[in-house]
C-alpha cells in the first residue's frame, strides 16, 4: 500500500468479486502517493505529502444499482462494503439508463508510469525551487510557483469478466516571475510523466524573459487583431471546445454542434480545413490512460479532421440508443500543426499582438461557444516581423469556432498544461485573425 | 470559483463526461448511511498522538485536523433519477513549524504508529525547506480554548431527510417543468457535512459540526424551426441551512416585482414555475443595444460581483503575493490602505467581512487554526479600511490576533486563507428595489447569476445574468437578451448611488470559491440589498457561428 502490483490488485478484486450475490458487481482500486512544494515572495511558502487508497464497489439488480466505498481491505471489512453495496442497489429506484456490466476487453499497453517520476523525494521538490529561486534573484525578479509529483496506480474489475490496470506518474511545474515593482509579469507551466523531461531552470527563465519584457506596458485600443496564440494561450479556449463535443448534447439541440430538427453538424466542415484535432494514448510525447474510467478502452480517434467532425464522443447509454460506437471522451487531445517556430510565425506578421497566456476562460454563449477571459503575464505588440513593446492586457469576447476559421498559420506543437482545467496537451502556436478584445484590464 | 469542478461532481455539464480522470472531492459511500460522528475522546486521544509525535522530532508548533466530509448528491433529469451519491472522505491532516517553516503530512491510515510516521513527515518536510525561507513563520498568538464545540445552528438534519423525499420534490420540480413546455430540465441537490475535530499545541480541543445545502436547477427550452435555445437557472442560493431551507414560508417571499425572490427558505416548486414561463419570454426578448446604462442588481447577481471584485481583492495573501502563480495578485496593494484614503466605492458602500453569521456558508465558531469567527468592516463609507488574515500574516497588518479566515476544504491539505461572507450593508431605512427602479431613465434590472469573469488584480470584470428588463424612464418596459456588463472595480462601486434597505436584504453564494495549489475549494456567502450602478458598460454577447 498505496500502490499494488497487478497481480496484488487482482488478487484483491477476486476477493471482493467471490463475496457478492448480486447479477453483477463491479469493482474499482486505486491508490496514490504524492507531495508538493509551494513558493511565493523568493520563498518556501507551503508544503505537503499525502498517500490514500480507495476501494469503490458497485452492486446491480436488474437495473437498481448501489455504490459503496472503503479502506480498509481485511475480510470482514470488504464483506460489510459488498453486503451494504447489495442493500443500497435493493433500495434505490430502477434507472431507465442503466447499463449492464462491459464484458473482457482488450487494452493497449499504458506508457503512463515512469520509475525516476515516482522516486521523487522532498529533498528533490526542494532542491528544483532553490534553483528557480536563485534565477529569479539573479533577474532581480519575484517568484511564484509551485510544483507537485504523484505516483499511482488504478485498477477495475467486474463479475463479467472484465479487468484492467494501469500505472502512471506526473509531475507539474509552473512558475509566475514578477518585476519587484510589480509592472511586468511572466509565467511557465510544464507538465510530464517523466521528471526526466522537466527543465525547471528552462522555465524558470522562460518566465523570467516575459517578466522584464513585459514590464512598463503601453495601452492600445481595444478591438479585431492579428493574434499569435502560444499554446499555453491557445489551449484554454480549445479546451472548451473538447468538453463541449458530447454526443448526447448535440442530439439533444443544445450545444454548438447541435442543428434544427435534432440534427447534428458531425460529418461537417466547421472551421478552417488545416485543423486537425485526434487523441493516441500511446502517443510518445503525451501518454494517457489506455482505458476510461467505465473500462471502455482509449483508443487512437480523430475529433477533427481538415475542419471537419468526424467524432463526437458517447455516454454507452447514449451510443446504445443511437446504435453507434461507444467511444468515450479522451483523457488528452493533440493538435496537428507545421514546423514554424513561434518566432518564425512573428517574422511573418506585419502587425499583431503575441499573447503569452489567457486566463479566467468563462462560457458567456454555450450555442456559439462564445468566451471571454483576459491576456495575462506577457503581452506584446508586433509590427513589421518583430516584438515592439509591451501592451497592457485585454479582455476578449471570442469563439474557438470563430477563432479557427480565422486562422492564419500553424506553428510547431508542443506539450502543455491549460492553466484553467489542469489538462495536457499537444498544441501548435497559432495566427489568427480578427480577434476580438473589447475593453483594456489594468492588471499585471 | 471553479466552475467545472461543480460540473463534473454532479454530472450536468454539457461536457462534464470528458477527461473523467479529474476526481470528485471525497469517495462514495453507502446511502442511508448513519452519520453519526466519530467519539470526541477518541479523536482528542489521536490527536495527542499527533501533537506529541511532532514535538518529539522538533516541531515548535503543531496543529492537527481530524476530519470526516461528507457529501450527498441526488441529480435528476426529467423524469429520471440518474445518480445518488454519497461520498465520505477521512483522515488527518498534520501541520507542523519546524526550524521557522511550515511542513504539512496527511493520511487516511489512523493507527498510532501510522499518525506519528506522518507527523515525522510533516517535520521532515518544513525542515527540508527551512533552507529556502528569507523569514521564519511568525503567528500571532493565539490563546488555547481548551474542549469547545460548535454546531450549524441547523433545525432539521438534511442527512436524515429519507432519499424518496428529496427524489420526490426533484422529480416533482422536473415534472413542473415539463408541463410548462420545457424540452429539458436538470436539477440536483447537493449536501454536505464537515464534521471536524481541530487540536493544537496551543491548548485547543476544538469539535464542530458544519452542514449546508443547495437545490439547483435549469430549464431549457429549444426553438423547433431556428433551433435556438435558452435556459433559465434556478433563483436559489447555497446556504449554511438544513433542510428546513426548502420548506418555504410566505414571510420569506419578496413578491410584486418580476419574480418572486426568496430571502432565507426557497420554495423551489414555485420557482421552477415562474421559470419556465421566462424561458419562453427570454426567447421571444429584444437583443440588447450595446451601451452605457444605468443597472439595478438584484442580490441574486450582484453576490457574485461582490465576491469577485471586493471578496478576493481584499484577501491579505493575495495582496502579498502569495497566490501570484495562481488566482493571482490585488490591486488594494497596502499603500492604499496605508494612505486611509483610497476610494474603493461611492460613501454609500459599506463592506462587511463576517465569519459568524447565521444561516451563512463561511459561518463556523472557530476556524481551522483555532481562532474564534467574527465580524469587521472592510470598506467603511466608501474607504478600504482592512483586509482579510490569517495568524502566520496578521503581524503585517500590525494585528495583534487572528480574523479567522483559515480553512482546508478536506483533511488531506493544507489549511490557509480563505475568504470570509462578504457583504454589502443595506441601504437607508425606506428604499425598497421599487423606489429605484422608478427614478432611473435608462437601465436595465438584473436578476439571477451567470458567465463571470475578472483579472487576476481584480481590475476588469464582465458579468451575465438570468433575466434582464429594460428600464425605461422608471418603468420595466419588457425582456432583454444577449446582455453582459463589463466594468472596472473601483469605477463601479464609485457608481454606486443607491441601495435598497434591510428588508431586501438577502444571501447569495457559492460552493466552489477556488483557490490555491493544489487547488482548494471553499463555501463563501454574500449579502446585499438591491443596488443601483450609474452608466456602466453593457456589450452585445450575441454571435453567429
Amino acid at each position: 500500500m498505496p500502490i499494488l502490483t497487478k497481480d496484488e490488485a487482482q488478487a484483491l478484486m477476486k476477493k471482493v468479486i467471490a463475496l457478492s450475490k448480486a447479477d453483477e458487481i463491479e469493482v474499482n482500486l486505486t491508490g496514490s502517493d504524492g507531495g508538493n512544494i509551494r513558493y511565493a515572495r523568493n520563498a518556501v511558502s507551503t508544503s505537503g505529502g499525502v498517500s490514500q487508497n480507495n476501494l469503490v464497489i458497485q452492486s446491480s439488480f436488474g437495473k437498481k444499482m448501489g455504490t459503496t466505498t472503503i479502506n480498509e481491505f481485511d475480510d470482514s471489512s470488504l464483506e460489510k462494503a459488498v453486503r451494504r453495496s447489495e442493500e443500497v442497489a435493493r433500495l434505490a429506484p430502477d434507472n431507465p439508463e442503466f447499463v449492464p456490466n462491459l464484458g473482457p476487453q482488450t487494452y493497449l499497453e499504458s506508457k503512463t508510469f515512469v520509475p525516476e517520476t515516482a522516486a521523487i523525494t522532498p529533498k528533490l521538490r526542494a532542491d528544483a525551487v532553490a534553483q528557480s529561486l536563485q534565477i529569479a534573484k539573479e533577474n532581480n525578479l519575484v517568484a511564484a510557483g509551485f510544483m507537485e509529483n504523484s505516483a499511482g496506480f488504478s485498477s477495475m474489475m467486474n463479475s463479467s469478466g472484465l479487468f484492467a490496470y494501469n500505472t502512471s506518474t506526473n509531475v507539474n511545474f509552473n512558475v509566475t516571475l514578477r518585476t519587484a515593482d510589480s509592472k511586468g509579469s511572466g509565467y511557465a507551466s510544464k507538465g510530464f510523466n517523466d521528471i526526466t523531461k522537466l527543465d525547471v531552470a528552462a522555465a524558470t527563465k522562460f518566465a523570467a524573459q516575459k517578466a522584464s519584457g513585459s514590464a512598463n506596458a503601453k495601452a492600445i485600443e481595444p478591438g479585431k487583431y492579428t493574434v499569435i496564440l502560444e499554446p499555453s494561450a491557445a489551449i484554454v479556449l480549445l479546451e472548451s471546445m473538447f468538453f463541449a463535443m458530447d454526443a448526447r448534447s448535440a442530439d439533444e439541440g443544445r450545444s454548438f454542434l447541435s442543428k434544427p430538427g435534432g440534427k447534428t453538424k458531425l460529418g461537417e466542415k466547421m472551421v478552417d480545413e488545416r485543423v486537425t484535432i485526434y487523441s493516441d494514448p500511446q502517443h510518445p510525447d503525451l501518454p494517457t490512460s489506455t482505458w476510461n474510467g467505465d473500462g471502455r478502452p482509449q483508443e487512437k480517434i480523430a475529433w477533427i479532421e481538415k475542419g471537419v467532425m468526424k467524432n463526437l464522443y458517447y455516454s454507452r447509454y447514449w451510443a446504445q440508443q443511437k446504435k453507434v460506437k461507444a467511444v468515450p471522451s479522451p483523457d488528452a487531445v493533440i493538435m496537428e500543426g507545421g514546423t514554424a517556430s513561434l518566432e518564425d510565425l512573428i517574422k511573418g506578421t506585419e502587425k499583431g499582438i503575441l499573447v503569452t497566456r489567457l486566463w479566467y476562460i468563462r462560457n458567456v454563449d454555450p450555442q456559439t461557444l462564445l468566451y471571454t477571459g483576459l491576456t495575462r503575464d506577457g503581452t506584446f505588440y508586433i509590427e513589421n516581423g518583430q516584438i515592439k513593446f509591451p501592451i497592457k492586457n485585454f479582455r476578449f469576447n471570442e469563439s474557438p469556432i470563430i477563432m479557427l476559421n480565422n486562422l492564419e498559420a500553424l506553428g510547431k506543437p508542443e506539450r502543455t498544461v491549460s492553466g484553467e482545467s489542469g489538462i495536457h496537451a499537444l498544441i501548435p502556436p497559432m495566427k489568427i485573425r480578427d480577434f476580438t478584445f473589447t475593453s483594456l484590464s489594468d492588471a499585471v | 470559483m471553479k466552475r467545472r469542478e461543480f460540473l463534473n461532481l454532479a454530472g450536468l455539464g454539457i461536457g462534464g463526461a470528458m477527461f473523467t480522470n479529474i476526481p470528485i472531492i471525497g469517495h462514495a459511500v453507502p446511502l442511508e448511511t448513519q452519520w453519526s460522528p466519530a467519539d470526541t475522546a477518541k479523536k482528542k486521544q489521536m490527536a495527542d498522538i499527533a501533537l506529541n509525535a511532532a514535538k518529539s522530532k522538533g516541531a515548535t508548533y503543531t496543529d492537527v485536523r481530524i476530519g470526516r466530509y461528507l457529501n450527498q448528491y441526488v441529480v435528476t433529469r426529467e423524469d429520471k433519477v440518474q445518480n445518488i451519491v454519497n461520498t465520505e472522505s477521512y483522515g488527518m491532516g498534520i501541520r507542523v513549524i519546524a526550524n521557522g517553516s511550515w511542513g504539512f503530512a496527511a493520511t487516511d491510515k489512523l493507527d498510532t504508529d501510522n499518525i506519528a510516521k506522518t507527523a515525522q513527515q510533516a517535520v521532515d518536510i518544513a525542515k527540508e525547506n527551512s533552507r529556502l525561507l528569507t523569514e521564519p513563520v511568525r503567528l500571532a498568538p493565539q490563546k488555547g480554548y481548551g474542549e469547545v464545540s460548535w454546531k450549524s445552528p441547523i433545525e432539521k438534519n438534511a442527512f436524515d431527510v429519507p432519499i424518496k423525499e428529496k427524489v420526490d420534490l426533484l422529480l416533482g420540480v422536473n415534472d413542473a417543468a415539463m408541463k410548462g413546455g420545457a424540452n429539458y430540465v436538470n436539477s440536483i441537490l447537493f449536501l454536505v457535512n464537515e464534521q471536524k475535530y481541530f487540536a493544537s499545541t496551543d491548548g485547543s480541543y476544538i469539535d464542530q459540526d458544519i452542514h449546508r445545502i443547495w437545490p439547483t436547477f435549469t430549464i431549457t427550452k429549444i426553438d423547433a424551426t431556428t433551433g435556438k435555445f435558452e435556459t433559465r437557472n434556478s433563483l436559489s442560493a447555497p446556504v449554511g441551512m438544513g433542510y428546513e431551507y426548502l420548506m418555504p414560508r410566505a414571510q420569506d417571499k419578496i413578491q410584486g416585482g418580476v419574480t418572486t425572490l426568496y430571502k432565507g427558505r426557497y420554495d423551489m416548486l414555485e420557482d421552477v414555475k415562474a421559470g419556465t414561463a421566462q424561458v419562453t419570454q427570454k426567447q421571444k426578448a429584444k437583443s440588447v443595444e450595446a451601451g452605457k446604462y444605468d443597472l439595478v442588481l438584484d442580490p441574486t447577481n450582484l453576490w457574485l460581483t461582490i465576491h469577485e471584485s471586493v471578496g478576493h481583492p481584499s484577501e491579505l495573501d493575495r495582496v502579498l503575493g502569495y497566490e501570484a502563480n495562481y488566482a493571482g495578485t490585488s490591486f488594494l496593494t497596502l499603500d492604499k490602505w496605508e494612505s486611509k484614503k483610497f476610494k474603493f466605492g461611492s460613501e454609500q458602500v459599506n463592506i462587511v467581512a463576517d465569519k459568524t453569521q447565521k444561516g451563512s456558508l463561511g459561518a463556523v465558531g472557530y476556524d481551522d487554526e483555532g481562532v474564534s469567527t467574527k465580524q469587521w468592516n472592510i470598506i467603511d463609507k466608501g474607504i478600504l479600511v482592512n483586509y482579510q488574515t490569517i495568524r502566520d500574516q496578521a503581524h503585517i497588518l500590525g494585528l495583534n490576533e487572528s480574523q479567522g479566515c483559515c480553512y482546508a476544504d478536506n483533511w488531506s491539505d493544507v489549511q490557509f486563507q480563505r475568504m470570509p461572507n462578504i457583504s454589502l450593508k443595506p441601504g437607508k431605512a425606506g428604499t425598497s428595489p421599487a423606489d429605484i427602479i422608478k427614478n432611473v431613465e435608462k437601465g436595465i434590472y438584473i436578476v439571477g447569476d451567470s458567465s463571470y469573469s475578472i483579472d487576476q488584480q481584480r481590475y476588469n470584470f464582465q458579468f451575465s445574468g438570468q433575466l434582464f428588463y429594460e428600464i425605461k424612464n422608471g418603468k420595466i418596459a419588457g425582456m432583454l437578451k444577449d446582455v453582459a456588463y463589463q466594468s472596472n472595480t473601483q469605477e463601479f462601486w464609485n457608481s454606486c448611488t443607491a441601495i435598497a434597505d434591510e428588508r431586501d436584504y438577502r444571501l447569495g453564494g457559492s460552493f466552489f470559491d477556488g483557490k490555491g495549489q493544489p487547488g482548494q475549494v471553499s463555501a463563501v456567502s454574500h449579502g446585499s440589498s438591491t443596488a443601483r450602478f450609474n452608466g456602466v458598460n453593457v456589450i452585445n454577447t450575441a454571435r453567429k457561428i
